[in-house]
């Protein structure tokens, strides 16, 4: 039975790029999905749950970046890790978690 | 070939172990049971090593313990990088420590850290960071330079270690 798979784009907006915190707050909120979620820049491609693997991205503000999800909330995590890469990570996503009231991003 | 990023430049640049790790600040057989105490031992190396100055000591820990108030730097595999900025460095620096026991450090996979990598960055330098942590991250993928690490006894050990990764002797 295949998966379904959802892709999305994002942008690094934070001046500071994906360093320590950042990819803390990505794995946690990946981790709360239940789908397998990839995170690729360019060639590279690394486990979105793994803060280990976010940080080898090395994504500094600007870079490009594709938010890949499979499994059975593969859109909504793909939405909401995009939603997380492009935002200013000031707050904690797994606090907003419950329905789409993540911040407006400006 | 490309010059390291240690000046800040452009992206696609890369960050060697050797640029940023003060060989005079690494630590091997650290007996040290909490957060603050390893934190403390690892800017005190600095300190020794003329990389961060006495006046700012204090300021230093609080601000690297404050940063860990927001959520731990343990990283996952045994390994943390307790980080913050700091107007008093002018360039980046950094210290290893190990601990053969671990140190409990609330990581995200609750499993106990015994390969710390402390970072003091110039606020200006953003990139120089991230490019920190990318090496330190990109490295410490290969398991098997993961636990060579962890099971070296000697400072001079873990300097052999750096340098075989900063030849690619590890990532593949």
């Amino acid at each position: 039975m295949a998966e379904p798979v959802f892709q999305r784009k994002a942008v690094v907006t934070s001046p500071q790029g994906l360093h320590a915190r950042p990819a803390e707050l990505l794995a946690r909120l990946a981790s709360s999905f239940e789908s397998e979620i990839e995170i690729v820049r360019d060639n590279h491609r690394v486990d979105a749950k793994s803060i280990l693997h976010v940080l080898t991205l090395g994504a500094g503000r600007g870079t490009e970046l594709i938010v890949e999800a499979r499994g059975s909330d593969a859109a909504a995590a793909a939405e909401a890790l995009a939603k997380l890469v492009e935002s200013d990570f000031s707050h904690d996503p797994m606090l907003s978690r419950d329905g789409s009231r993540a911040s407006r991003g400006g | 070939m490309k010059l390291t990023a240690i000046n800040g430049k452009g992206d696609g640049t890369t960050m060697k172990f050797v640029d940023f790790i003060c060989r005079d600040a690494i630590q091997t057989s650290l007996e040290v049971d909490t957060k603050e105490d390893v934190i403390r031992a690892m800017a005190r190396s600095l300190l020794s090593a003329g990389k961060a100055s006495k006046d700012h000591f204090e300021g230093i820990v609080e601000a690297i313990l404050k940063r860990e108030e927001l959520g731990s730097t343990g990283i996952g595999r045994g390994v943390a990088v307790p980080h913050t900025k700091h107007p008093s460095v002018n360039e980046l620096v950094g210290a290893i420590a190990v601990s053969e026991e671990g140190v409990d450090f609330d990581s995200l996979d609750g499993e106990k850290v015994h390969l710390l990598f402390l970072l003091i960055s110039p606020p200006d330098r953003p990139g120089d960071h991230l490019r920190a942590l990318e090496n330190i991250s990109r490295q410490l993928r290969d398991e098997t330079f993961c636990r060579f690490l962890k099971q070296s006894s000697t400072p001079d050990d873990v300097w052999q270690l750096l340098e075989e990764a900063d030849n690619n002797q590890f990532a593949s």
